[in-house]
């Protein structure tokens, strides 16, 4: 299974009826297995194309199409947010559950299965907590096990990290990087760090601001499986401050502008 | 050396949950004392053990209970079709824009009225019994309950029904696993509305007009001057709001174990 985004704009209308370009021509793939990690200024459109690939926002222009997914087969993404976006009145297990049902998978099958992934995720023996009892990293791992657990062709995640603290992140991004290891997932990950992305991705694709272009497509040059130690490495540091001189100025911009 | 002292002393809680024991005890005694002595002549404020008396007297004939059962019908059944049709409403306004562009010019005009000036409407209607009575109650539930149900439903968060259409849900499957349950909360907050609403709406219909129900029979003791019975039916409608808050707790923290409440 392959993604293909195609000449991809998107324009939208303001709360004052303004047209806004938020994605121009965007161009790119997700190959079967691989990491692509979007990074790019506030208001490059990140997280408007990562919509527009879950179908949960329309283009304005362009395509966006999965090769080699059979119609009725697995669903094609799951998506992975920023603010977790658990059912609060739903345990752990039955957050998990969600996508399954829909499934019309059955009930012992279904939370079999939710437990599997929480093994993989690091949660188990939380099954039967609420959303708020648990940390925001567990309240993350959980959200990733739900996407997971429908086993979608390709996981969306939307900066999923963004709003732990700095501790809780580090250690989910390794924690990322061994669930790959583990399920081989294609992944369209959106982020604001760009460490994030040079540790987790395969290619990283730049975005530029308003619209949203694609500025570059860099190829990430450190094999796998990666680690903590991976961010100390030449080649992470080099590509790492080759992104950082790309998006510094507009970074500059908008923060200027908020 | 200056120590730090907390600043912050003045504005901290104690428990006062004795002090508020001392304070009803101490009024029913201060009232109870005025009684015997006099002071306050017995057909206006007649003293609490009097009324405790009457109370036993009115259970052991079992002359209450027909009152209750009456006004307990009433408020149940009004209350349930009001309550369900104020739910279903509620949601079909926040979820689909047609019904929102009929339904709510049409509920913001009749909002405004107060309900029990629809009872004589209602008796022409659907006659003097109980279904004009239950119709009051049932009517003056179903606004409360609409008006929150739907800003329930419209304060829904967003990235909840994202997440859900993500995992492959579908219009049913939204409204009834993200829609209900978020709104949830504000419909609990609705049914708190709705039950001092249909106290005081059976207590106003059974006072225009019933032979039987506790506001009858305040009205009627009113009317005899038996002050004690009708301090009896104040106590016993004070009981019913008390009962009725205590139960509507209890399935809230039933129905809603992640709002630790």
């Amino acid at each position: 299974m392959r993604l293909v985004v195609e000449d991809v704009s998107k324009t939208y209308r303001d709360r004052n009826g303004r047209p806004v370009e938020a994605l121009a021509g965007i161009s790119l793939a997700v190959e079967p297995q691989e990491v692509v990690a979007i990074v790019g200024p506030s208001g490059c459109g990140k997280s408007t194309l990562l919509n527009i690939v879950a179908g949960l926002m329309p283009v304005s222009a362009g395509r966006v199409f999965f090769e080699g997914a059979a119609e009725g087969g697995r669903p094609l993404s799951a998506m992975v947010f920023q603010e977790f976006a658990l059912f609060p009145w739903r345990t752990v297990l039955d957050n998990v559950c969600f996508g399954l049902e829909e499934q019309g998978m059955a009930a012992q099958r279904r939370r079999q299965a939710a437990r599997e992934f929480l093994d993989l995720v690091g949660l188990p023996g939380f099954e039967e907590k609420f959303p708020h009892q648990l940390s925001g990293g567990m309240r993350q791992r959980v959200g990733i096990a739900r996407a997971l657990a429908v086993d979608p062709h390709l996981l969306l995640m939307d900066e999923p990290l963004s709003a732990l603290d700095a501790q809780a992140r580090a250690l989910m991004q390794v924690e990322l990087l061994r669930i790959w290891e583990r399920t081989r997932k294609s992944i369209l990950y959106v982020t604001h760090s760009i460490p994030e992305a040079v540790l987790l991705a395969d290619r990283v694709a730049v975005f530029s601001r308003r619209p949203g272009r694609l500025r570059a497509l860099l190829p990430v040059p450190i094999p796998r499986p990666r680690d903590e130690a991976t961010q100390a490495s030449r080649p992470f540091l080099d590509l790492t401050d080759e992104i950082w001189q790309l998006i510094k100025a507009e970074a500059a911009e908008a923060l200027a502008e908020a | 050396m200056i120590p730090v002292a907390n600043r912050m002393a003045f504005l901290e809680r104690r428990d006062r949950r004795l002090l508020s024991a001392a304070a009803a005890g101490g009024l029913i005694v201060a009232w109870e004392a005025l009684g015997r002595s006099g002071i306050i002549r017995p057909v206006f404020l007649p003293p609490p053990l009097a009324v405790l008396e009457e109370g036993v007297r009115m259970v052991a004939s079992g002359e209450i209970f027909g009152h209750l059962a009456a006004s307990l019908f009433r408020i149940v059944a009004g209350f349930t079709l009001g309550s369900l049709a104020g739910i279903c409403a509620g949601v079909a306004l926040g979820f689909f824009q047609t019904a929102e562009a009929v339904g709510t010019p049409i509920i913001n005009a009749l909002f405004p009225i107060p309900k029990i000036a629809l009872l004589p409407l209602l008796i022409l209607w659907l006659g003097i019994e109980e279904q004009s009575k239950v119709a009051v109650i049932a009517l003056g539930v179903f606004f409360p309950m609409v008006i929150n149900t739907y800003t329930g439903v419209r304060h829904v968060d967003p990235v909840l029904v994202r997440a859900a259409v993500s995992l492959g849900a579908g219009r049913r499957s939204v409204i009834r696993k993200v829609i209900l349950p978020g709104a949830l909360p504000m419909i609990f907050a609705g049914f708190k509305l709705g039950a001092g609403t249909s106290l005081l709406l059976l207590v106003a219909a059974e006072i225009i007009n019933a032979r039987r129900g506790l506001g009858a029979m305040i009205n009627s003791a009113g009317d005899l001057m038996q002050t004690t019975k009708l301090m009896v039916g104040l106590v016993v409608l004070s009981l019913l709001g008390l009962a009725s808050a205590w139960a509507l707790a209890a399935l809230e923290r039933r129905l809603l174990p992640w709002k630790d409440l």
